[in-house]
């Protein structure tokens, strides 16, 4: 109990005021994000983003807003990410999970065990409410954001709840071409995404969420993520994937709140009024060949990505930030960022314009059986409209990007409907489908 | 952006600290910038920055400023590429060549005497020989490979498919034996070797999977649950037809193609890429599980590189030689006692240490094979 209440005293009062490292460029990141998109009234850190740990800080990032956080949040160091199946064909039973998982997460968020008498303040005869790990450690930044799969609306043809239409932009993935998806990594009816900066905090969310749905909803499969792939904030260094590169630079920024509105939230306009402020996540487990990638030579690694490997220049000139020339000829005529490169493959120029907000992270699931690290990128993006603007980009990168072709294979696969954040203490997420 | 400076401090370029040997080269519209004229004799690194607005390039040349030592093409404004070279004590030119165009600024570059033993260069004319028996190889295979295609369609056509399954797998060896060469050809590859799981949506499949498919037709549980519906006569004919037509198109196109030294290495390096990606793996053959096969050709394969480099590697990097002689004949003696009369055991008749074993042993000679290209040609 003494070890719950340091971490109450750390935060100061329950308001959640921004009391750990607030300098004034935090309390700047503050105000630029009152409207909520994503919720940051705390800090993100004391330490400076190039100290390498990415969104460094222990703070707390609030959970209501207009948008739910863990989505333009500068993103976290590490992820456990869960997809569950609901096991009931009760409505009723569906919102209160729901609600509760809101409360649950509504107190983890801001640093608190879950339940009225948390992990030690219970009888002693019965199991206690939080299972105790996250004691003693901070709120690192915490945050969860929950999404529904097209299962929540219907299932083998059957509207189990009562729903109606799914939202409209919420498809069924087509099979691309190397595909190589497991059922049991892919799909679900509802997802959990916890993001921190101690692992042990994310883990501990998932698991008291999955202990508050037993019975309701089971652990389809989860993913742990070690390294965060993008950055989601200008004050963010990029950081590098499993293949030693940069890996996000051209990655929607919390900054950029036009091209949030374009491309990542749920409009007014769209038909879907209970998406509003919300958006789609689509997750993608993406293993890589790690193995015959480092048996390759620098200069072929940086023609698939089409990027240099230090300092993440374009292979067209300039720093990381410089923008791609997709004309500049190198040796022979050819284009100096090969046709078959990855950045070629991805960039909006050739996608309608389209682009990503990204949220990925590395993973190592131990090995394979023959000797290989199962090893990968966990991916997620958060998108407008997943069949705009996703399917026709990785179509294109599963038969031009060579990188991708040689190097990769997806191996599970999710599309999930996020809505938007809770609204105030009494609100839950995703109320409007259920109103 | 504050931090993207920081971000590679802790990590960088891991430089040996031999400054002698390290030479920046500063290369504008209108001048080729060297911070130094001489180095002693061993591996030399020059640092190419791009201080212009168009692509340039740079030469390490020989005294005769023709026979190019060492170049680095492809260095973008504003960019930093490395060029690392052997280099034994004698006089060279160093040339940018700022716009890839013209004859760029060349300079006089001395490589000094140093106590230690002399580097060994690759001898062009070694390199030229390694390159025309390698080609002999490829050339024989393609040619073998069009009338075993042409036998195995009249099989598939007459529906003796008894027949065009003993030969689909034995045919198909001379495709796997030089995969990176037949491969290169961007529109010929999807139509003859796409596998099922590759299609792109509405995409029409062809080549030889289709065929394997059919002569092995799946039960609907391996078949995302629906029934296989064979291939009508017609159909049969007209895909036959085209592997046919296909396969004689890239014979007369592989044997057009002129290979440069770096793809003998490099196409080593594929092959056993392609073992350790799909064959060790058993998705490449998913029908007819004739994995192993495709295995040995692309060993084979790969040996042929480097048996038709060796001669060059005696001179640049003989210590490599025993390497990937032990660890080919591992892999090699691996795959022989899974032999079965003239062919393999099937991919599912493999219990999971044997391939585990053959796992290992792909990965213990790919490594050391991957040394190859620069071991030959830099």
């Amino acid at each position: 109990m003494g070890a719950d209440i340091s971490r109450r005293a750390l935060l100061g009062t329950a308001a959640g005021a921004a009391a750990l490292g607030a300098t004034p460029a935090v309390l700047a990141a503050a105000t630029g994000s009152a409207d909520g998109s994503g919720g940051e009234v705390s800090a993100y850190g004391g330490g400076s983003p190039s100290s390498g740990s990415g969104a460094a800080g222990s703070g707390v990032v609030a959970f209501e807003g207009r948008h739910q956080a863990g989505i333009v949040t500068p993103a976290q160091d590490r992820l456990h990410f869960a997809s569950f199946d609901l096991l009931t064909d009760s409505r009723g039973r569906v919102v209160d999970l729901l609600r509760r998982w809101t409360d649950a997460a509504r107190e983890m968020t801001a640093g608190r065990p879950v339940g009225a008498s948390g992990a030690l303040d219970g009888p002693a005869d019965a199991p206690p409410e939080d299972t105790g790990e996250a004691l003693d450690l901070d709120p690192s930044r915490l945050t969860i954001t929950f999404g529904f799969g097209a299962g929540l609306w219907n299932r083998d043809g059957r509207d189990r709840y009562g729903m109606g239409a799914p939202p409209s932009k919420l498809i069924d993935l087509p099979h691309f071409p190397g595909d190589k998806l497991d059922p049991a990594l892919t799909g679900g009816d509802l997802c959990v995404q916890a993001c921190a900066n101690d692992p042990q905090v994310a883990v501990h969310a998932v698991r008291n969420l999955a202990r508050i749905a037993m019975g309701t909803a089971g652990v389809r499969w989860s993913q742990l993520g070690f390294g965060r792939t993008s950055s989601t904030s200008t004050s963010q260094a990029t950081p590098r994937n499993l293949f030693g590169f940069k890996d996000g630079t051209a990655n929607i920024k919390a900054e950029e709140r036009e091209a949030l509105d374009r491309h990542v939230w749920v409009r007014p306009g769209d038909g879907d009024p209970a998406m509003v402020d919300g958006t789609y996540m689509v997750t993608r487990r993406i293993n890589m060949h790690i193995e015959i990638w480092d048996r390759t030579s620098l200069g072929e690694q940086e023609n698939l990505v089409g990027r240099q490997k230090g300092s993440g220049s374009p292979l067209s000139g300039g720093d990381e930030f410089t923008p791609l020339n997709l004309s500049m000829k190198g040796f022979g005529g050819a284009p100096i960022i090969p046709v078959d490169s990855h950045v070629r493959a991805a960039h909006p120029d050739l996608n309608g314009g389209a682009r990503l907000l990204r949220r990925g992270y590395n993973f190592t699931d131990g090995s394979d059986g023959l000797g290989r690290l199962d090893a990968g990128l966990f991916f997620i993006a958060f998108i407008r409209d997943p069949a705009e603007q996703y399917v026709p980009m990785q179509t294109r990168m599963a038969t031009t990007d060579r990188m991708s072709v040689e190097y990769l294979q997806h191996t599970g696969s999710g599309l999930f409907a996020v809505p938007p954040g809770a609204d105030g203490p009494r609100d839950f997420v995703g109320r409007r489908f259920f109103d | 952006m504050v931090a993207t400076a920081a971000a590679c401090t802790d990590n960088s370029t891991g430089s040996n600290g031999d400054d002698s040997r390290s030479i920046a080269v500063e290369s504008s519209a209108t001048t080729c910038k060297l911070s130094a004229t001489s180095a002693p004799a061993g591996t030399l690194r020059f640092n190419v920055r791009n201080t212009g607005s168009d692509v340039t390039e740079f030469y390490l040349l020989a005294k005769n400023k023709t026979r190019i030592i060492g170049e680095i093409e492809n260095v973008g404004p504003g960019i930093t590429r490395n060029l690392v070279v052997r280099a034994a004590t004698d006089t060279y030119f160093t040339r940018c060549v700022p716009g890839m165009k013209g004859d760029g600024i060349t300079a006089k570059f001395t490589v000094t005497k140093t106590d230690g033993p002399q580097p060994v260069l690759a001898n062009a004319a070694l390199l030229d020989t390694a390159m025309v028996t390698y080609k002999k190889y490829v050339n024989d295979q393609v040619e073998a490979l069009t009338p075993a295609t042409r036998r195995f369609a009249a099989a598939v056509i007459a529906r003796d498919d008894d027949a065009a399954r003993a030969q689909y797998a034995s045919a198909r060896m001379h495709w796997e034996a030089i995969e990176p060469v037949a491969e290169s050809f961007g529109d010929l590859d999807p139509r003859l070797d796409l596998r099922e799981a590759d299609l792109e949506k509405g995409q029409e499949w062809t080549g030889w999977h289709r065929l394997e498919k059919d002569l092995w037709p799946p039960a609907p549980e391996a078949n995302d649950g629906k029934t296989y519906v064979p291939l009508t006569d017609a159909e049969r004919k007209d895909l036959a037809d085209r592997l046919v037509d296909d396969t004689v198109e890239l014979e007369q196109r592989v044997k057009a193609l002129v290979l440069s030294p770096d793809q003998l290495g490099n196409g080593a390096k594929e092959l056993l890429d392609e073992v350790a990606t799909g064959k060790v793996t058993g998705e490449e053959e998913i029908w007819s599980h004739t994995d192993l096969w495709d295995f040995q050709a692309n060993v084979e394969g790969a040996r042929e590189a480097f048996t038709a480099l060796t001669p060059v590697l005696k001179v640049t990097k003989p210590a490599l030689i025993p390497t990937l002689d032990e660890r080919f004949a591992k892999v090699q003696a691996l795959l022989d006692s899974h032999k079965v009369g003239d062919g393999w055991k099937y991919y599912d008749e493999l219990d999971k240490d044997q391939i585990k074993a053959l796992a290992d042993a792909v990965n213990a000679l790919g490594e050391p094979l991957s040394e190859l290209t620069a071991a030959t040609v830099s």
